[in-house]
């Protein structure tokens, strides 16, 4: 939309104008469907979209959203009327009050008891069933059925970067995911070093990714457009900076896109993944041609060993680092 | 020599741990010249430090409780402060120290504020209220209080002489492992808990015992007062849990130090396995803070209701329901790991099976308050926006324990905001009305009113404001520990949860300021007949602050409410104006051995971090040979003469007599 290049440089050194602009609309809306709202401007930056939970943009989150809410509102229908209660029963009862009947004898009464074994106990009933079925509906292994042929990606953080791998299409970007509109999406997981968690807020359940490991994750997007993912577990100083883009093109211009792609003259095979994997923010978007397509099971079987971590400091740099990484 | 440690462990760069730390030291010091130059230091000594008495002990674990709130606040309002600066900006803090910064907040704020702050009213109260001498290890009592001082010392060294962990609280390998976190900052993390954690488990074993093997006469389990139930409770969480953690730990620092791979990526480690460990300790450890809170409560509610609590046995059943499926529960911390739709939505439905005894306990605080006359002060409002906060909480609670809605909120700021709300909202809202339940019970004179009450108005609204906007912040996808950002939907929400913390930061104040009015007039706050809030359980029936043995007679309890009883059955037939025949006490000397203990421990702790073996090897015997000495010892009690009994009790009977008559009758 703007320049989003331009404007990433700008945001390197820009100073935060906190009152300036239309950042102060959004105090005034609530929570809710109005938050769909809350960034003003449509897509400002790359990296500045909103990632709203109740906007969802695919069946998983959609779904998400949609147990997230019913059981709000399942619970306000108990919680609302206690909460009046206490604040009623709390001003009506105070000692100044000589209209108030006191009852000090008042320490037992089996019908309470049971009202008040029974109201949490049939609500957790009510909130059970949508756990259970929820949980077993949203498995974020479970398909999730789109139109024409399912796109395979493997996903790999990185200390603090994340890779995709388009293995049937033997192509490799980083920190961007461009996928098909409403096909979809069969994530494969892993991590080179330390843990992550792959989220996109707005096509929903995020999952973990860890070393040696693969999890899985079946997501589907609707609607053209970007979004944005990011790590949603700490992972180090970099942390912050494991943002993505996720480009939602039409299934029609997807095979456009990969050719363009597959055209890089970067490779991305062990050598150049080890070099990749070093501790470090990655501000651009490289793409990689992909020669063998087993490079996700080399990382995931721990055939590559995990990432180093950082390097040891030689006495030079501990001594400029004030002794913060003193070992 | 010195191992690791060198003049580079100093930060000599980074002006904010530098000057922090300075002034703390300054501080230090100050107090130190002070207590020398005053001649304060032998009353110091004899009375408080080699002090094992339940009450002292009790005062100086909410002590030690309270400075370190303040270390871990000021954590809170630099964290709050740079996420409202560092949008599409690095902020004020670099990454290395914004995540020193969290990671230390949670840090001390579970381990050194919220536990000794319940730990501390539990060791003050609970043998009052059971109608005993003492606890039923006194000496153990104080070694488990300096070990958990030494930690928080090793915690707060952290801050000048090396790095603390950059890991978050639960340290989660492998960022933890040697590979990732090189620095000796884990190594802080992990050897402050291993010591503390010796001492809260040696706290949970004193405090269980002192429950099942300590009450006085007619005082049966189901006569105790609920926060007797909830200690117990509490407590037997601890010793269940608390080896976890201790084992945990040592798994870990077993990979850093001599090269093990339990939780490594390699060689077979695995961090799955770190993750069900550490929060098979982490889930329990919610509810060893949390029900003390509960038991609070429940204390205050009934005694400024001017009622007994509703529903007791129904609030015993679930306050043990609670105790037990607590430990069902942990997986609910990682639904997002990849287990199958079986395994989340049972645990997803288990942990909303505790909303139901939990539940329970907040409509029978609202009937505790249903036909009462509710005296509206500090104690009880705390209490009330405990109840009004605390259902928030719940409800949150409860919303990411289903796992589809976890699997969006997950370790967002949602989370963040869902379990301040429960401990903000519960434990400390509880540890604040506590404190000012029992003050007068502990120094003899109350606190004032209306510095309480604005402390209350200004940390409760400062609570709304800071996360509510968190919760907001979550629903926009935010995650959690950002050191910077860049998406714009998320500012607004960060500048006002900013000015929320400036709020709490009031309070906080107005907290402070209370006591220092407080203490300032003290002779007009006297409280003399130790029943300033016509109470209704033991601790009541005895002077303020109580003498060293507690009760001049052991009480004879008859039913629930026991001094409420006493009281009602003294005005009836004034019993009080009989002459009794004393006796002389026997009460255990008071011993060195805790702050010795903890004395080599400490140097034994900071030896580990920076790998200064003999060092280590000199504070392992040092405590090792004073834990001998103490088993060797001949005397372990002193007696009080019956005529001194005599003496310190006829004052207080005096103050009492005008009070039973009045005791019952409003």
């Amino acid at each position: 939309m703007h320049g989003s290049v331009a404007s990433r440089k700008v945001r390197a050194r820009a100073k935060a104008c906190c009152f300036a602009g239309t950042d102060f609309i959004q105090l005034r809306l609530l929570p809710g469907r109005f938050l769909r709202y809350a960034s003003p401007g449509g897509f400002p930056t790359a990296s500045g979209l909103p990632m709203n939970l109740l906007d969802p943009q695919g069946p998983v989150a959609a779904a998400n959203s949609t147990i997230l809410v019913d059981s709000v509102f399942i619970m306000l229908a108990i919680v609302v009327p206690t909460i009046i209660a206490i604040l009623a029963f709390a001003f009506w009862f105070r000692a100044s009050n000589p209209r108030a009947r006191f009852q000090p004898d008042f320490v037992y009464s089996g019908r309470v008891e049971m009202v008040v074994w029974a109201i949490p106990a049939l609500t957790v009933i009510l909130l059970g069933g949508v756990a259970w079925i929820g949980s077993h509906q949203l498995d974020p292994a479970a398909p999730v059925p789109g139109t024409g042929s399912p796109v395979r990606i493997q996903a790999v953080s990185l200390d603090w970067k994340w890779l995709f791998i388009y293995p049937d299409q033997r192509i490799a970007t980083v920190n961007t995911l461009t996928v098909p509109a409403g096909a979809e999406l069969n994530f494969q997981l892993t991590s080179s070093s330390v843990m992550n968690t792959f989220f996109i807020p707005q096509l929903g359940s995020m999952i973990y990714t860890m070393n040696g490991m693969v999890t899985k994750l079946n997501l589907r997007a609707d609607n053209e457009g970007k979004l944005q993912g990011l790590s949603a577990h700490f992972s180090g100083d970099g942390f912050p900076d494991m943002m993505f883009d996720v480009n939602v093109i039409s299934p029609l211009a997807f095979p456009d896109w990969v050719a363009t792609t597959a055209k890089t003259d970067a490779v991305l095979n062990e050598d150049s993944y080890k070099k990749l994997m070093q501790q470090g923010v990655e501000k651009g978007r490289p793409t990689y041609r992909v020669d063998d397509p087993r490079l996700f099971d080399l990382i995931a079987t721990q055939h590559i060993p995990p990432g180093p971590g950082p390097e040891l400091l030689s006495e030079a740099g501990r001594s400029q680092s004030g002794g913060h990484d003193a070992r | 020599m010195l191992g690791k440690l060198d003049w580079s462990a100093i930060p000599f760069d980074q002006p904010i741990p530098l000057i922090a730390g300075a002034v703390v030291l300054v501080g230090i010091l100050a107090v130190l010249v002070w207590v020398v130059v005053k001649g304060h230091l032998p009353y110091l000594w004899h009375e408080w430090i080699t002090s094992v008495d339940h009450k002292r002990i009790g005062v100086m674990y909410i002590l030690l409780a309270s400075v370190m709130l303040l270390r871990g606040g000021s954590d809170a309002i630099m964290m709050r402060i740079q996420q409202a600066v560092a949008y599409q900006s690095q902020g004020y803090l670099p990454p290395e120290h914004y995540n020193q910064i969290f990671s230390a907040h949670g840090t001390i704020m579970i381990f050194f504020v919220a536990m000794p702050f319940v730990i501390g009213l539990m060791n003050l109260i609970v043998p009052l209220q059971l109608g005993v001498r003492d606890v039923a290890f006194p000496t153990l009592n104080s070694v488990g209080f300096w070990l958990t001082a030494t930690g928080a010392l090793l915690v707060n060294l952290s801050l000048v002489i090396g790095e603390f962990a950059r890991t978050g609280w639960l340290a989660f390998p492998p960022l933890s492992e040697l590979s990732y976190s090189p620095g000796v900052g884990v190594d802080y993390y992990a050897w402050s808990l291993q010591i503390s954690g010796v001492g809260t488990l040696v706290a949970g074993i004193n405090l269980v015992t002192t429950v099942l093997k300590l009450r006085t006469r007619g005082m049966n389990y189901l006569r105790m007062p609920m926060f007797c139930w909830t200690t117990l409770a509490s407590n037997l969480l601890i010793v269940a849990a608390f080896p976890i953690l201790t084992a945990t730990l040592a798994m870990l620092l077993l990979d850093r130090y001599l090269g093990f791979h339990f939780f490594t990526n390699q060689a077979g480690g695995n961090v799955m396995m770190f993750m069900n460990l550490i929060w098979a300790w982490g889930h329990p450890e919610v509810y060893i803070l949390v029900l003390p809170a509960f038991g609070i409560f429940s204390e205050v509610v009934s005694t400024f209701s001017g009622k007994a609590l509703f529903g007791y046995r129904s609030m015993v059943l679930a306050t043990m329901a609670i105790c037990v499926i607590s430990f069902m529960v942990w997986l609910h911390h990682f639904f997002t790991m990849g287990a199958g739709p079986d395994v989340n939505a049972i645990f997803g439905i288990a942990s909303m099976i505790i909303a139901i005894p939990t539940g329970v306990k907040i409509y029978n605080w609202l009937f505790t308050m249903y036909g009462g006359r509710i005296r509206f002060e500090t104690p009880m409002l705390w209490s009330v926006g405990f109840m009004v906060t605390f259902i928030i909480g719940g409800l949150t609670g409860v919303l990411v324990a289903v796992p589809p809605a976890d699997f969006m909120l997950h370790n967002s700021m949602f989370l963040v905001a869902h379990f301040h709300n429960v401990i903000i909202g519960g434990v400390l809202f509880g540890a604040f009305a506590g404190f000012e339940y029992w003050f007068p019970k502990a120094f003899g004179f109350r606190l004032d009113e209306r510095w309480g009450k604005l402390a209350f108005w200004f940390t409760f609204t400062g609570f709304y404001v800071t996360f509510i906007p968190l919760y907001v912040a979550g629903m926009l996808g935010m995650t959690r520990r950002m050191q910077h950002y860049d998406v714009a939907a998320w500012r607004p929400w960060m500048l006002v949860a900013a000015v929320g913390m400036a709020i709490l930061t009031i309070g906080v104040i107005c907290q402070i300021l209370q006591l220092v009015v407080s203490i300032r007039n003290r002779e007009a706050l006297r409280d003399r007949t130790g029943d300033p809030w016509d109470g209704r359980s033991l601790e009541w029936a005895t002077a303020s602050p109580p003498p060293v043995f507690n009760f001049a007679f052991d009480p004879d309890v008859r039913g629930e409410d026991a001094y409420w009883d006493i009281k009602i059955h003294a005005r009836q037939q004034s019993l009080e104006h009989e002459e009794r025949e004393y006796h002389e006490i026997e009460m255990p000397r008071n011993s060195p051995t805790g702050f010795v203990c903890a004395f080599f421990a400490s140097i034994m702790g900071f030896a580990l971090i920076w790998h200064i073996w003999w060092m280590v090897i000199l504070g392992g015997i040092g405590a090792f040979a004073t834990f001998v000495v103490f088993a060797w010892r001949d005397h372990d009690e002193y007696v009080i003469p019956a005529a001194e009994v005599a003496r310190i009790d006829r004052i207080n009977l005096e103050e009492r007599r005008s009070l039973v008559s009045m005791a019952g009758a409003t």
